[in-house]
């Protein structure tokens, strides 16, 4: 079945740092996927795993964080608080009876770089292939 | 500090799957120090039972509330501000908690939230160890301060037993002989000697062996 996903992505700002280059149109030229919609925090430290969960309250099929390098954090462990928080909202996500692989957690390095794209469409091929969020009835 | 743990959440969507409102109430006592019941995790759990009722096909309507402690007369009654707001409660409480709320206000159903572990201690960020068994009848002035009726796996009174190796249980190698390291701690202070003196057969009646206990302290009572 095909669908057009809702995707969350929370990112810090020094890893997202794509999504202002050419006055915010740079990632769509490379082919950011249209699903993703990308919220940018001062650091990935600062999210709970309340703000993950009510992203899914909200509509999400998939929600994914990108933070820095675990040994690049900008804050120093902001970017391991948060793959931490992911990895519970995983583990509740599956206690629920839903995919785990629904969200997840990047670390990756700051700057202009590919791979952000490149996992953003990682990302949409992996929502699209496990289909609409259980959550959604 | 009494240590607890969430329930699993097939356990409490179960629970709460025929009402319509839900109170998630949570403690700020105990439970909030060791990160299973305070307001944090009591939003957290509002938000999966949500999505857990959402994913049934069922809609639930949520209030997430705290109080100062759930094991105060004082503190139960200020549920009285969500009067109408609920179907159930839903406690983040330790068991006592639960209890309280179930003794005090007839007309309230109240389900457990969390499995209420031990009294324990945090030494290291987000790991929580047992320290006492709250047996009613305390041996720590004779033992270095190091619990045996909580720490040691078969609560022996006079020394270990033959399992103990490298100052290790045998029940599991992350575990410490806690007789290994009474005896240590005594010898540290020049009271091994200690170590041979004859523990009696222990009255297991303070430990609740003899029924629930009650405290009762005439000075305090008005």
């Amino acid at each position: 079945m095909s669908f057009d996903p809702a995707i969350t992505l929370f990112s810090c700002h020094y890893t997202s740092q794509q999504s202002c280059a050419e006055e915010g149109k740079e990632l769509e030229k490379l082919g950011f996927p249209s699903s993703i919609n990308l919220v940018r925090v001062p650091c990935t430290g600062k999210l709970q795993v309340t703000t993950l969960l009510k992203a899914f309250e909200d509509g999400a099929d998939g929600v994914y964080v990108v933070g820095c390098p675990t040994d690049g954090c900008h804050n120093v462990k902001g970017s391991m608080r948060a793959a931490k928080r992911v990895a519970a909202v995983r583990d509740a996500l599956e206690e629920l009876g839903v995919e785990g692989g629904r969200v997840q957690m990047y670390h990756l390095p700051r700057g202009l770089h590919p791979e952000f794209v490149a996992k953003g469409k990682e990302m949409d091929r992996r929502i699209r292939g496990m289909g609409p969020s259980p959550f959604q009835n | 500090m009494i240590v607890a743990e969430r329930k699993p959440m097939s356990e409490i969507i179960e629970m709460v799957q025929d009402c319509k409102k839900v109170l998630v109430l949570a403690c700020r006592g105990c439970v909030t120090v060791c990160s299973a019941g305070g307001e944090r995790e009591a939003e957290i759990l509002s938000s999966l039972i949500r999505l857990g009722m959402k994913k049934a096909g069922k809609s639930i309507e949520i209030t997430t509330g705290s109080l100062v402690r759930q094991c105060d007369r004082e503190y139960i009654d200020e549920i009285d501000q969500w009067d109408g707001e609920y179907d159930a409660v839903v406690s983040t409480a330790c068991g006592v908690g639960v209890n309280f709320i179930s003794n005090l206000r007839k007309e309230t159903m109240v389900y457990p939230a969390l499995n209420t572990t031990f009294f324990g201690g945090s030494a290291e960020q987000g790991e929580w160890t047992e320290q006492c068994a709250g047996c009613g009848d305390c041996v720590l002035h004779l033992t270095g301060g190091l619990c045996p009726v909580a720490r040691c796996a078969k609560s022996l009174m006079n020394g270990p037993c033959g399992g103990s190796v490298d100052g290790r249980c045998e029940i599991h190698k992350d575990v410490e002989c806690i007789w290994q390291s009474i005896h240590d701690r005594l010898a540290s202070f020049n009271r091994s000697a200690q170590m041979e003196v004859i523990a009696p057969i222990r009255d297991w009646s303070s430990a609740g062996h003899g029924g629930p206990r009650k405290i009762v302290r005439d000075d305090l009572t008005v």
